[in-house]
């Protein structure tokens, strides 16, 4: 059959035969793609070790939701359709990519299968796929350059825009689809004239409009378009294959990788080192990560598959009250200073000194552990783990903040951070209404439930009410409970956080004898830093429930009746603690618990609740630390509950009572907003029984 | 160059309640956590960044018995090279006098350029650095909170005065300094780093190993005796005043003539 127009795989230009060039361009990208993957895989085979292969249906699973179900692209509206329009076209394109490639080589080239009604479907559907990409790529633009996104934006001090990296690739993408769009177009509209039958084309696409605005061009126009297509489109995609992993678009080829292989516990922190057990730390020569080569090559992969999109830098509470930390330039600079230590030419220049060059300690002390990077990113890039591993080298060297020393020695000497003394730790139950006892549980006084209470609840005036309302709930709900009393440590889960893995594995290992010593078969907290390190940073204990959890199955129950509100013209809402909500998945149950009181009125803070939650300031050692900042989060928060035109903030943790409790006083809104926390609310609308008199 | 720091182990006064015993001879100790003195452990730093930059060893010493080990042991894990605890029975009771002089025995025994002690501490009398000096005839400088290494004979060092000032000195080397808090942000001390030392050796030198005569340090030897500790009484507290701004200053003008403050 005599074609319409000279296929690339038998023209030829200047004598010679163009498939020479179809060889060589797809040989050569192919080859230097080759060359720099291989380049970019040197400092993960120095990297530390980190296993990522167990647990694989539930990997495959999430790969699926997340990566091709694209599932939290969406929490950005606009920038989430756009993406998932692309990603989708990519997908259905990845076929038509592979066989143009071959096109070049072979006359009319179809892969397997595609030759019969198949074929003809997908020729469909990539002709749509085709044009919704152009759509999309056009509307990305757009906003780009004119809308100009805030989270897109560089601060001075992280160097120049990003902003020509965006449109250069999303130029080349537009440019590979319109070359196909020609080069298929031109064939098309040459078949036409001839009377030929051309490839079914989907109407309206961009190929259909192609060959049908060039059905009357002169055959030596449409072949020169043809063959002109085929070749831009060929360096275009080798030049674009050879890009990505030179830039933020590395993340095409790593996201689903990256994904797969995603961090599966949530509220855990990563050992000093994978495989080293706790009895062998004490041979390592050093802890944490000093230079680039001492993350593990996940981490690496992570700074590899940063997209640039400062979705987690948007969210990061830290970054919104001016502290010095944005987590996207965190991975934005590791992945520049690893480019720059494995040059393309030169020789690999590793073992560099990292902090006060790629990274700052202010940087690196700023971070709460809050989890909203990590809830945000699509590529589920990692930073608690990383965070905690720099400041873990960071205090191997000695390099801790002074107004952090303080407490880490008081909690190395006293077991709490505030160098109270520890014959003192259960005092707070002294001021508890006589029929409310509470057990210091030892060998002759057990009980079923063991009241982990913690620093702050057992030492802060202020936070000993909370764990006061927590005895007499407790009582009134019929549990049978102890304390530990002064045999209890801190938790130490903000010492983990923090970095100073020894002296947390020495509260724990303490805890933990006294804990088993009791024999309790359960053990329930108000702190959710307490609930979350006993949860899954300890080992070999009772299971944990957090106050909230005990509640609602008690209201569920019967065993807990509450009375109507005592202010019904009192708006509630509720505040999210991150060691609950974003690290637990416990959303649902204080409100629950809260909307049980009879003709409560509660609202949410519509865009900041649940896993959207803004971080109170943070717990533990974090409210000792004195950063560099603009503003209080806790202020930042408490505006937002004024914004939502609540009058009560109820919180489920002693920290955010903390933070809040001063925020409202900062605001100058003493007076105009309360703050309660969830068991103080049903200690005061509890019912009593006979079991407390209130 | 050759540095010695004079450490003490002192209670924690931000991490105890300190009461005065029954008999009021001393503070209740049965409950106290002890560190590092506060001032010792700054001038341990400050010697730590000297023999950074101009090399040669940091040796910590401290006259006391084995409880005193553990911040030997510390300050070695915070990076000084030697430790040497000064233990004896002759040596218990010891006034300000006293260590001075056993420490003075110490220093002869080897060559060194610079001895840093640190000014007070919380439990003491700000009097042992002085005295060292004294003793040796050695220049001191006491309440440094600058150190610039000129050469190997002498040092600028610079000190706080009223109204936030500063003044700066030349002297010569070798020399006794007194540390004052603030002169640098000491690094932090682990469990790991301690663990770490565990197993260095920490040397005991006794009064036959100093030469010291034993009736002359000690409670025999000492030359000040304490005859009682006890908490003042409380006065009634501080008095608010009340009222509008104009009020309080009337009030106030009132009050310190009343009470000889103005004329």
């Amino acid at each position: 059959m005599e074609a319409a127009l000279i296929s690339p795989a038998k023209a030829t230009v200047l004598g010679i035969p163009t498939v020479i060039f179809s060889l060589v361009i797809p040989l050569v990208g192919i080859g230097i793609f080759a060359y720099i993957i291989a380049l970019r895989l040197k400092p993960l085979v120095k990297a530390s070790p980190d296993p990522r292969l167990g647990r694989l249906p539930d990997r495959f699973l999430k790969m699926l939701k997340y990566a091709v179900g694209q599932y939290r692209h969406p929490r950005y509206k606009d920038a989430g359709i756009i993406h998932i329009l692309l990603f989708a076209g990519f997908m259905i394109l990845s076929l038509r990519s592979i066989t143009l490639v071959l096109l070049g080589i072979s006359d009319g080239y179809l892969l397997p299968g595609m030759d019969g009604t198949l074929g003809h479907i997908y020729a469909i559907l990539k002709d749509y796929a085709g044009t919704f990409i152009l759509a999309a790529c056009l509307a990305a633009m757009y906003r780009r350059i004119i809308i100009k996104p805030e989270r897109y934006a560089v601060p001075a001090k992280y160097g120049k825009e990003h902003t020509w990296e965006a449109l250069l690739v999303l130029m080349l993408i537009m440019g590979l689809v319109t070359c196909d769009i020609i080069f298929e177009g031109s064939l098309a509209a040459a078949q036409i004239q001839s009377g030929l039958e051309p490839e079914v084309m989907g109407p309206m696409s961009g190929t259909w409009l192609a060959a049908h605005t060039l059905r009357f061009a002169p055959v030596d126009l449409l072949q020169n378009l043809h063959l002109g297509a085929y070749f831009s489109h060929e360096l275009i995609f080798f030049f674009f294959l050879c890009f990505l992993p030179m830039g933020k678009h590395f993340h095409v080829i790593t996201s689903l990788p990256n994904v797969f292989l995603m961090k599966l516990d949530k509220g855990t922190i990563k050992p000093v080192q994978w495989g080293v057990d706790d009895d062998q730390l004490d041979e390592l020569e050093s802890f944490g990560v000093k230079k680039f080569e001492d993350f593990t090559w996940k981490h690496m992969l992570d700074f590899y598959s940063c997209a640039d999109c400062g979705r987690c830098s948007d969210n990061c509470p830290a970054n919104a009250v001016g502290r010095p930390l944005s987590p996207r330039f965190i991975s934005i600079k590791c992945r520049d200073y690893s480019f720059k230590s494995y040059p393309l030419k030169d020789k690999p220049v590793d073992g560099q000194p990292f902090i006060g060059n790629v990274l700052e300690e202010d940087e690196i002390w700023s971070c709460t552990t809050c989890g909203a990077c990590e809830e945000e990113c699509p590529l589920f890039i990692e930073y608690i783990d990383k965070i905690v591993d720099v400041r873990r080298g960071l205090v191997d060297d000695g390099l801790v903040p002074q107004s952090l020393q303080k407490p880490l020695n008081a909690l190395e000497k006293r077991g709490n951070p505030y160098g109270k003394m520890e014959k003192k730790r259960a005092d707070w139950t002294k001021d508890l209404p006589e029929d409310v006892t509470v057990k210091i549980l030892k060998k002759k006084e057990t009980a079923d439930t063991l009241y982990f209470v913690d620093s702050i609840t057992s030492y802060d005036d202020r936070i000993q009410e909370i764990g006061r309302a927590t005895a007499r709930v407790l009582t009134e709900a019929g549990i049978d409970f102890g304390i530990l009393g002064p045999a209890e440590r801190d938790s130490g889960h903000e010492v983990r956080r923090f970095g100073e893995e020894m002296l947390f594995q020495d509260l724990r290992d303490r805890n933990t004898d006294a804990i088993v010593n009791t024999g309790v078969d359960h053990i329930v907290t108000a702190d959710p830093h307490t609930f979350n390190a006993l949860k899954h940073d300890y080992k070999d204990v009772p299971p944990v429930a957090h106050i909230s959890q005990t509640l609602t199955q008690c209201i569920k129950s019967g065993k807990l009746r509450l009375k109507p509100v005592e202010d019904p013209s009192k708006i509630y809402t509720y505040h999210d603690p991150c060691y609950l909500g974003r690290h637990n998945n416990l959303y649902d149950d204080p409100r629950v618990v809260i909307d049980a009181i009879p003709g409560i009125h509660r609202v949410e803070m519509a865009a900041n609740c649940r896993d959207r939650s803004f971080c109170c300031g943070g717990g533990g050692l974090m409210l000792f630390y004195e950063p560099i900042e603009e503003k209080r989060m806790g202020q930042v928060r408490v505006e937002m509950a004024k914004a939502a035109g609540a009058d009560v903030i109820v919180t489920a943790c002693p920290f955010c009572m903390v933070n809040i409790e001063d925020a409202i006083k900062t605001s100058g809104l003493e007076g105009e907003m309360d703050a309660i926390d969830l068991v103080e609310l049903i200690d005061r609308h509890m019912i009593p029984t006979n079991n407390v008199s209130i | 160059m050759e540095i010695l720091v004079c450490i003490k182990r002192a209670p924690d006064t931000s991490e105890n309640e300190i009461e005065v015993n029954r008999d009021g001879t001393d503070i209740e100790r049965d409950d106290l956590v002890y560190s590092v003195n506060e001032w010792d452990n700054y001038a341990v730093e400050e010697a730590i960044q000297i023999r950074d930059k101009m090399g040669g060893s940091v040796t910590v010493v401290s006259v006391g018995d084995e409880d005193d080990e553990e911040v030997i042991r510390r300050e070695m894990a915070m990076g000084a090279d030697h430790g040497i605890l000064l233990s004896d029975e002759p040596f218990k009771g010891s006034d300000g006098r006293g260590i001075s002089a056993i420490l003075k025995a110490e220093v002869e025994k080897k060559k060194y350029d610079l001895i840093l002690t640190g000014a007070q501490a919380d439990d003491g009398a700000g009097q042992v650095g002085g005295m060292l000096a004294a003793m040796l005839d050695w220049p001191y400088a006491s309440l440094v909170n600058f150190i610039d290494v000129v050469d190997d004979k002498k040092i600028k060092v610079g000190r706080e005065i009223a109204g936030g000032n500063q003044e700066m000195h030349e002297i010569n080397l070798p020399c006794v300094l007194s540390i004052q808090t603030g002169i640098n942000e000491p690094r932090y001390v682990g469990i790991r780093g301690i663990r770490k030392v565990a197993s260095l050796e920490i040397p005991v030198h006794t009064a036959a190993d100093l030469g010291i005569a034993p009736e002359s340090v000690g409670e025999s030897g000492a030359r000040t005796k304490r005859l009682d500790y006890f908490v003042p009484d409380l006065g009634e507290g501080a008095e608010i005043l009340e009222g509008s701004t104009e009020e309080i200053t009337d009030k106030l003008l009132e009050l310190l003539k009343a009470k000889g403050g103005i004329k």
